[in-house]
């Protein structure tokens, strides 16, 4: 059908596995900006615990496609040196984090649906991705916990805070239904078992955010949330992605190999 | 050959026994259980470790140190590869380690990491006075790997080398 029948599909997840570092890289940039900003001590130091932890995840999965591709590829070269319109994040990790409120409940949908994908992703037949997967599953769980327990804490707290935390779901809600969503080369590497099907993980990720939002005194979220016009995942973004990369990227496109 | 392969891995592994966590240096690599194996071949030498933490900033360093030392003791051939698989558990840490945490003023990590045990309450005893009566200030504490929490008894706050 198409003219541009160049069908770069090998076994080999490339695609697949940048997309899974960059969903890690952009939400761990984001946190990160919460350094020394954090409301208390305590949870400045947690956040930026957080953002240490998916940037680590990242590098794993930067290293592994880096290795995939060959030809002198980098993992710096893959998250310093990409336009924006070939990175494969879900646009809900680039979005600004607003205020606290935001921050956190945009953590607990990333953090729950990192939970479940990991638990999938131990069983792939690619062993670098089933090894990456469990490790990161251990951190994730403690990023869960974290999450949910400020969800409860906003949404059962003050009125302030049960306010803010429902404007973020109003903000944030319309972004979770791209996470479901499979783009072409998720769908290509679930049929191998080497990924994830990400339909197939919805209903714990419902049952989980339910739950949480029970204890939470907070209104179940309803609809699929699909009211996302652009798709992240196979390049289309917001202006803040570039945002993000203008500011990520300035030293080594100002500095090519720099190193000190 | 065999008796000086073996020479070999017994003065490698007491090299590495001599190497200390950056971030808590009362314990040794091998204390922490990030030495998962020693090749030795001929004149090369490779070294597996695993990572505590994937974003851990104290294993580059950690990798640096275990190639300065093993090149210093004539090991001129050294091979550092990180291995994922199985992933890094406290429960690979030795009991002489946990001891030294505990004498160095963080709370060892309690139980074992199976199941989701480590996500439950724990009963984590205060490494100054060592009541039970303590309480979680932060899941997070100073580095990714601890907790904050704090005696109430002796009141003082704490670090705890959280399960994992
Ligand atoms: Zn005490």
């Amino acid at each position: 059908m198409s003219e541009n029948h160049i069908n770069i599909s090998t076994n080999q997840p490339f695609n697949y596995c940048l997309h899974l570092a960059d969903n890690s890289l952009i939400m761990g940039h984001r946190l990160s900006e919460w350094t020394g900003h954090g409301p208390m001590l305590e949870q400045d130091i947690a956040i930026s615990n957080i953002a240490l932890d998916l940037i680590g995840q990242s590098r794993n999965f930067y290293q592994y496609a880096a290795q995939l591709k060959g030809e002198g590829t980098t993992e710096d070269s893959l998250a310093y040196l990409r336009e924006a319109n070939e990175f494969k994040n879900i646009l809900l990790v680039e979005l600004p984090n607003g205020d606290w409120a935001k921050t956190i409940l945009k953590l607990f949908f990333f953090s729950t649906y990192q939970y479940y994908l990991y638990q999938k992703l131990i069983n792939s037949s690619d062993k670098q991705l089933s090894a990456i997967a469990e490790k990161s599953l251990k951190e994730v769980t403690y990023h869960l916990r974290w999450s949910s327990e400020w969800v409860i804490r906003l949404g059962d707290g003050t009125e302030e805070s049960n306010k803010r935390i429902k404007n973020a779901l109003d903000e944030l809600w319309a972004y979770t239904g791209e996470m479901f969503l499979p783009s072409t080369y998720e769908t290509e590497y679930a049929e191998n078992n080497i990924g994830v099907d990400v339909s197939s993980i919805k209903i714990d990720w419902d049952k989980k955010v339910n739950e949480i939002f029970e204890e939470a005194t907070l209104p179940s979220p309803n609809g699929e949330g699909l009211g996302v016009r652009s798709f992240g995942k196979e390049g289309n973004h917001t202006q803040h992605l570039q945002a993000i990369l203008k500011d990520m990227q300035y030293l080594q496109r100002a500095y090519p190999g720099c190193e000190w | 050959m065999i008796l000086e392969k073996n020479i070999s891995l017994k003065k490698i592994w007491q090299i590495l026994e001599q190497i200390t966590d950056p971030e808590i240096p009362v314990i040794s690599i091998i204390d922490l259980g990030i030495v998962r194996d020693v090749h030795v071949d001929e004149n090369n030498v490779e070294v597996f470790i695993t990572p505590t933490y994937s974003g851990c900033p104290a294993m580059d360093m950690i990798s640096m140190n275990i190639r300065m030392a093993l090149l210093q003791n004539g090991f001129t051939n050294v091979k550092i590869t990180q291995q994922l698989s199985p992933a890094w558990t406290t429960d690979w840490m030795t009991e002489e380690g946990k001891e030294k945490l505990k004498v160095y003023g963080i709370a060892p990590p309690v139980g074992k990491s199976i199941d989701q045990k480590y996500l439950e309450e724990l009963k984590v005893e205060c490494p100054q006075c060592h009541s039970k009566n303590t309480k979680l200030l932060s899941q997070f504490g100073s580095t990714a790997c601890k907790a904050l929490y704090q005696c109430q008894d002796c009141k003082e706050p704490f670090d705890y080398f959280k399960c994992h």
